[in-house]
């Protein structure tokens, strides 16, 4: 039976017995039960006897000590947009078709067609803010935060699946890539070609053939009007009705968007005790955001509970290992079918039959689906029995059931290294299902290769290493405290350290954040309480001097104050050095009296309200050291931080006439409502563009501004008490800590994460964390996020109190090293030291990929398991009957 | 060298890329001549010049290294 592939967004069909998606987990097939005609014939059929049809839902009551709500949220559904044609009109689809239509695994197998006649389309148009930024044809306010930079990226992606030079256009109000490095992204889709049209979108009609017209109103007013092959409607996120619906079960508040309600400074925190909340359930955000949220309520619950860590674990036994060393080989094989999926196509008694001919094999059986848990346990049973020394599968791949088929070696009291796999599946019958003789005979030769390779390994020896129970943090901002705050709540002693005599870093000059909330109160708080723990110890005034070892087990040398030096040492560190306020050349800033940067007022209305007060008119300048050649990113926080100061400002005194100068209003996510609010104030916002900069001057009376006002394409000019300039946040002068940690920086000098989606706090390097401004800029809630997020991870890693290391590493044998150094440069990770003349890999950093071993000119390093002999034995076995390769 | 000429390959697969690459080829149901032959690495890094001289000297028409 045929359903919609909801997954595809209805654009192709599946199986009512379906895997919903090709990275599920687990991979299972489900039964869509509305589309199922119920006959049961999947039940009878599977042959692993896998299939309950009469499977019903079960309710299972779990005692937890903390919960935490990640249901995300749904898209926008543009139906409800008549301008659009979108119920109508199959060429007109949401940015999540089109994403189904660009993948790989999608309804047209990454093929660029439009849904209206499968045809290549040439010109494609994405229309912005469809359900966000919106309150006249739906209820969301907010900005979605995360269409810009996709709508950019299906751009540049279609643009590459394109055969025929592919026009893109984006229309768009104000164009939100801020986030770390997406501005370079949006430079390049620039230079790709992709066209950027600011506008406000009036209709989109169909025009003949499938087309469709899209009429706009530019910057200037002027009514164009353009036709496209394919119109993509970027829709908002938006909370769904179940998600609203579990929120109010579970007595949890939501705000006036849907969203759950935390406060800016405990940003996973909910209106109810235990319950926590991560990703776009708290508020519209992109991937690395919700990792790093996740992150945070894993660490905000492990805070809560790291008394009970470990109290409901159950310890696994791990039998002795049987010593082999005097042992001839005696190989044990089993040959899988698979059901169907090898024994279709290969012959399987066959590969069992010929194996029993091959040297070394003692023992050769064939299973329907070896990886079953019943053939697991009957094959670490016959491995005792049968006194087998070295195991082979011929199945499917090692990359997933290698590691099963290791502990069933390891519940038989075998070491885990002697085993090696025959990929007879992936790489066999289910690429030569045409060829089942072929196909056989090749399955004959893998387990052949395997064989061979089996009798000539070694058992490895892995070792446990305790992992030091204590974190290092670097830094005492928002971030760094909050981060040593989480690891000594998770039960781990901290040193805090800082460079200053004073805690707190650039918050210290900040007030309020824009939500009203006072900063100085909450640092003082979050300081008390660092001071109050007794599992941190603070070092203010300190410097790192010297650092070196490895994962679990770091050494620091650290100088305090006018204390002496001392060496600290500790499992986890993490960075937390925060960020500096650009000091501007532009606009007369130092030389003329009333210019100024916004952390600059933000102290003056604080120290002086009445001066401030006693303005008249305010010009604010934004983008100044962000956004252009020189510092090509944005710097994220600085249009809020105008919004802010303009709207306090303007509640100093109403009648204050205030400016801001903007390139794009990056308002993102639920902060779009302050620049509503600010609008609707009186505050005036006005476009300039980078190549046409406003230019502050001074004379005897005081400041003007000429800027091109954008409607009216003509220079303005206003008199100002005071120009606020919004400088770049930049990264802080890291290089020496940087080179001496051996850690990686941007180009401009903020640290770099191992994965910028996947992993937002992990350094490469394992064991070295990172958080906060020094990330990336970001306001003080998102570094709050990330300081825990860094703290759960750092955490996680210490919990398991010691790590393994050994089995697949490098070894160097001294005796023939002569210190060349070549292993050093080959080293991708940069392990190997030369220690008195020879090189030393250490083991619980060698990640065991063999480059040091292929390069080392006096063959002095191996590594295990894949000596030359054990790796070239497969093609000296292939050689004996290389005629099978026909 | 005749019309119906196969060439035989000898691969060696990177365990993080290649080999995984050749899996999903299996996963996809690609189809390929059977007449290549893996070897798994942890790395290409680990393939040293010696073994595609003995790849090529032991008959086989062509060694891939792929990382």
């Amino acid at each position: 039976m045929r359903a919609a592939n909801e997954y595809n967004c209805g654009l192709d069909d599946r199986a009512a017995a379906y895997i919903p998606y090709t990275q599920a987990v687990p991979m299972v097939f489900s039964i869509d039960h509305e589309a199922c005609i119920g006959c049961g014939l999947c039940e009878k059929v599977c042959l692993a006897g896998a299939v309950f049809y009469a499977d019903a839902p079960r309710i299972t009551e779990l005692e937890v000590g903390a919960v935490v709500l990640a249901t995300g949220t749904g898209v926008f559904d543009p139906s409800r947009f008549d301008t659009y044609d979108y119920a109508n009109h199959p060429n007109v689809i949401s940015s999540l078709e089109f994403e189904r239509i660009l993948s790989a695994s999608g309804p047209y197998r990454g093929h660029l067609m439009r849904p209206y006649d499968l045809e290549e389309p040439k010109k494609i148009a994405w229309l912005q803010c469809v359900g966000s930024r919106d309150l006249s044809h739906c209820d969301n306010p907010y900005c979605s935060g995360v269409c810009c930079m996709y709508a950019v990226k299906e751009a540049v992606i279609s643009k590459e699946h394109s055969h025929s030079g592919l026009d893109t256009a984006i229309f768009f109000m104000d164009m939100r890539t801020y986030g770390k490095d997406f501005e370079k992204y949006y430079l390049r889709a620039q230079d790709q070609g992709v066209r950027f049209i600011r506008s406000r979108v009036h209709t989109v009609e169909p025009a003949e053939g499938g087309d469709l017209r899209i009429s706009y109103v530019d910057e200037a007013g002027q009514l164009n009007s353009e036709v496209f092959n394919l119109v993509v409607l970027s829709v908002g996120l938006e909370v769904g009705a179940e998600s609203v619906e579990l929120a109010k079960r579970l007595d949890i508040d939501l705000n006036k968007n849907r969203f759950v309600d935390t406060d800016c400074f405990t940003p996973v925190t909910t209106s109810r005790p235990g319950f926590y909340v991560c990703g776009t359930m708290q508020g519209p955000k992109d991937i690395p955001q919700s990792v790093m949220e996740a992150s945070a309520a894993a660490c905000a619950c492990s805070s809560t509970m790291s008394e009970l860590r470990w109290s409901v674990a159950k310890v696994k036994e791990i039998r002795s290992e049987k010593d082999i060393s005097i042992e001839k080989p005696r190989v044990g094989v089993f040959v899988c079918r698979c059901g169907i999926n090898i024994a279709g196509v290969v012959d399987v008694p066959a590969v069992r039959e010929y194996s029993k001919s091959l040297p070394n094999v003692v023992y050769v059986e064939e299973n329907l689906y070896t990886c079953s848990q019943d053939t697991q346990v009957k094959m670490a049973q016959v491995i005792e029995e049968q006194g087998i020394n070295r195991v082979v599968v011929a199945s499917c791949t090692p990359r997933t059931h290698e590691g099963l088929f290791q502990e069933t070696l390891m519940n038989a009291g075998l070491n885990k290294y002697l085993f090696e796999m025959a990929n007879i599946r992936n790489q066999d019958s289910w690429c030569h299902s045409n060829d089942k003789v072929r196909a056989t005979a090749k399955a004959k030769d893998l387990v052949r290769m395997a064989i061979a390779r089996a009798s000539l390994l070694d058992p490895l020896a892995e070792k446990k290493l305790d992992i030091v129970q204590s974190g290092l943090v670097i830094g005492g901002g928002v971030a760094g405290l909050t981060a040593a705050l989480g690891l000594a709540e998770q039960g781990f002693d901290v040193v805090l350290v800082e460079k200053e005599k004073e805690l707190g870093g650039l918050s210290r000059r900040i007030a309020h954040t824009i939500e009203g909330k006072d900063v100085g109160e909450f640092l003082d708080g979050l300081i008390e309480e660092v001071r109050g723990n007794s599992r941190i110890e603070l070092l203010t005034d300190a410097r790192i001097t010297g650092f070196s070892g490895y994962k679990g087990n770091f050494l620091t040398e650290i100088q305090a104050g006018g204390a002496p030096e001392r060496q600290i040492s500790h499992g986890v560190t993490i960075l937390a050095t925060g960020a500096r306020e650009y000091q501007p050349k532009e606009f007369g800033y130092g030389e003329k009296p009333g210019v100024m940067t916004q952390l600059q007022l933000d102290e003056l209305v604080t120290k002086e309200p009445a001066t401030a007060a006693a303005w008249n008119q305010v010009v604010m300048i934004q983008c100044v050291g962000s956004r252009n050649d020189e510092n090509p990113n944005c710097s994220r926080v600085c249009c809020q931080t105008a919004v802010k100061h303009a709207r306090e400002l303007k509640k100093l005194n109403p009648e204050m006439d205030i400016l801001v100068l903007y390139r794009d209003m990056r308002m993102y996510g639920q902060l779009e409502e302050f620049y509503t609010q600010a609008r609707r104030e009186g505050i005036i916002f006005a476009r300039f563009d980078l190549e046409n900069q406003p230019v502050v001057d001074s004379n005897g009376a005081g400041l003007s501004v000429v800027f091109t006002d954008h409607v009216l394409r003509r220079p303005v000019k206003v008199v100002a008490d005071a120009v606020v300039l919004s400088a770049a946040t930049l990264a802080a002068q890291n290089g020496p800590l940087a080179s001496m940690l051996k850690i990686q920086s941007s180009p401009d000098g903020f640290f770099m994460e191992a994965h910028v989606k996947l992993r937002p706090v992990d350094f490469a390097a394992e064991g070295l964390f990172l958080c906060g401004t020094a990330h990336s800029p970001k306001l003080i809630s998102e570094s709050i996020s990330q300081a825990m997020a860094a703290a759960s991870r750092a955490g996680a890693f210490l919990a398991a109190t010691d790590q393994t290391i050994g089995g697949v590493v490098a070894q160097v044998n001294p005796e023939l090293c002569a210190g060349c150094l070549v292993c050093v440069r080959a080293c991708p990770y940069h392990v190997p030291q030369i220690i008195n003349s020879v090189s030393n890999i250490n083991e619980a950093l060698c990640q065991g990929c063999g480059t040091c071993v292929s390069e080392c000119p006096a063959k002095a390093i191996t590594l295990a398991n894949y000596s030359d002999d054990q790796i070239m034995v497969k093609v000296e076995a292939l050689l004996e009957e290389l005629e099978n390769v026909m | 060298m005749s019309d119906n000429f196969e060439p035989r390959a000898l691969a060696f697969l990177c365990n993080w890329c290649s080999y995984a690459g050749a899996d999903l080829a299996g996963v996809s149901r690609f189809q390929y001549p059977p007449t290549i032959r893996v070897l798994r690495t942890m790395c290409s890094g680990r393939v040293e010049p010696l073994y595609i001289t003995e790849g090529l000297k032991s008959g086989f028409d062509g060694v891939f290294v792929f990382g």
